[in-house]
């Protein structure tokens, strides 16, 4: 009984005629596409985008050269190199980011003890020439400084989470 | 129209007056077909695009639409490469023999009643015949280009294209059986008196495989496996750059239009109203509406759409046929499902079935 059935409806069409009908469906749905450069899609607080050191109200910078991120980073991407500065406390000299050997993986992040290197939610970069994705600690510092009010109110809005 | 230029052939000697009237015609025809199938690259696009919940290309031009001219740009200045060791005569011959045939059968093609280059008898053995040729096209391109890849797309693509000749042919001999002539403006003109008397009724199954072997014909998906980018990249034609590649795809593309004309006008009345038969006759005397309404070029640009529009469908649906299949149902369901019907036919005509043969 069961091969007469299959045979009649492969004779028939009948299982492509719903394929048809279903695709057909489709046809006039709405749709999903994102127009990318004048549409965006919402990113959560935890995106993980181009990288910034922040710094404390006061301007001091919050890095104090504890090794963790680098120790942690699993693509080695992170080369520290650090001080001690005339007041006593412990800083870098050095904060060198490759954008290119960096997975994003944001173990950096999540190993910092003071809440320094984050990760942003700013994607849309490019180098022009060699260097420019070596991210330095003046070029990390600085994109901290400019980002600062929308680095602060994602990690509030991720706090309740962590 | 051709009132309008009589006047200035009064001074050509008559078999140059009728040669440029000829060009004149081929013009008309080609030039809408060419722009036919670039604008059906950018409705195979968005057609696509929608049944996949996307919007397709829409950046180009407003709505997307001046795509098919950048698209054309874009091919016409790449450069064509040749294979160091392809045979370089067959490699450039291979892409003109396949759209020549494709173009050439255009010809017999009415777009309404006497609106035909060559009104010639055995219109639907030369659309055959035409049809036939362009495998050559495929085959040669195969073998010049000295790939394996490109050799494995013709094979296949030859054996295919034969297998669903032979469907193809029988299909239509039930509708010269049907129309009792083999010209295709009879064939349409047999057809007439409303949506019921069109052969698509008495000869449905014919329909049907007359369709589907179209598709398996022009290479189209789901039975594309000559070109298959999942298995041999992109078969015959992977070899191909820059304008050869082009003329490759307005082939194609023309062979489906084609396809797509001659259901229209084999099965569907081609230019006949599918009002006739359901309005009384007198509405079709009324100015502008009853052109409308009546039977025109219109209605067979308008079928010829739709069965496009069936071919696009189709290749947004379903997945590419495994090749053992697709030589399963040729050889296996359709001839045989054809022969009974051209038999069954046979009976009916011989018999006079009212409605249709009577």
């Amino acid at each position: 009984m069961n091969v007469v059935t299959n045979y009649i409806k492969s004779l028939f069409l009948i299982e492509l005629f719903k394929g048809l009908r279903l695709t057909f469906g489709y046809l006039g749905q709405k749709k999903i596409t994102v127009q990318y450069p004048e549409e965006k899609t919402p990113l959560s607080p935890r995106f993980r985008g181009l990288h910034a050191l922040r710094r404390y109200p006061n301007g001091e910078e919050r890095c104090i050269a504890c090794k963790l991120c680098e120790a942690v980073c699993p693509a080695l991407a992170i080369k520290i190199e650090s001080t001690k500065r005339d007041d006593g406390t412990r800083r870098t000299t050095r904060y060198d980011i490759d954008l290119t050997k960096c997975i994003f993986c944001g173990y950096c992040e999540e190993s910092c003890p003071v809440d320094s290197i984050v990760e942003t939610d700013i994607f849309e970069y490019h180098g022009e020439q060699r260097g420019d994705l070596l991210m330095t600690k003046e070029k990390l510092l600085a994109v901290g400084d400019k980002y600062e009010k929308q680095i602060a109110k994602n990690r509030e809005l991720d706090a309740p989470y962590r | 129209m051709l009132d309008l230029i009589e006047p200035f052939m009064q001074w050509m000697p008559e078999s140059l007056a009728n040669v440029s009237i000829i060009v004149m015609k081929i013009t008309a025809l080609l030039v809408p077909l060419l722009l036919g199938v670039a604008y059906l690259t950018l409705a195979e696009r968005k057609v696509i695009g929608y049944i996949q919940v996307r919007i397709g290309p829409n950046r180009v031009g407003p709505r997307g639409l001046l795509q098919p001219i950048a698209d054309a740009l874009k091919l016409l200045t790449k450069e064509i490469i040749l294979p160091s060791s392809a045979n370089r005569f067959l490699f450039l011959v291979g892409p003109v023999l396949a759209i020549a045939p494709a173009v050439a059968a255009w010809a017999v093609i009415p777009f309404d009643d006497g609106m035909v280059i060559a009104d010639v008898n055995a219109g639907l053995l030369y659309i055959l015949a035409m049809t036939s040729m362009g495998v050559y096209g495929v085959i040669i391109a195969g073998w010049a280009s000295n790939s394996k890849y490109a050799f494995l797309g013709a094979l296949r693509s030859a054996a295919q294209i034969v297998s669903y000749e032979i469907a193809m042919g029988f299909a239509i001999v039930g509708v010269l059986l049907a129309a009792g002539s083999l010209n295709i403006g009879e064939i349409v003109l047999a057809q007439q008196g409303g949506v019921w008397q069109w052969f698509w009724l008495p000869l449905l199954p014919l329909f049907f495989i007359y369709f589907i072997s179209g598709v398996a014909e022009t290479n189209r998906a789901p039975f594309d496996v000559a070109e298959g980018e999942s298995e041999i990249v992109a078969g015959f034609h992977v070899e191909y750059s820059g304008m050869a590649f082009a003329v490759f795809f307005l082939a194609e593309y023309a062979n489906m239009i084609l396809v797509a004309a001659l259901t229209s006008l084999l099965f569907w009345g081609g230019w006949l109203s599918p009002l006739e038969g359901i309005l009384p006759a007198s509405v079709f005397d009324i100015a502008v509406i009853g052109a409308l309404l009546g039977p025109g070029i219109h209605w067979f640009l308008l079928k010829t759409a739709f069965f496009l529009f069936v071919f696009l469908w189709l290749r947004a649906t379903f997945p590419r046929y495994r090749y053992d299949q697709i030589m399963r149902l040729g050889w296996k369901v359709f001839i045989p499902i054809t022969i009974v019907w051209l038999l069954l036919v046979g009976w009916a005509v011989v018999d006079h079935w009212a409605p249709w043969f009577d």
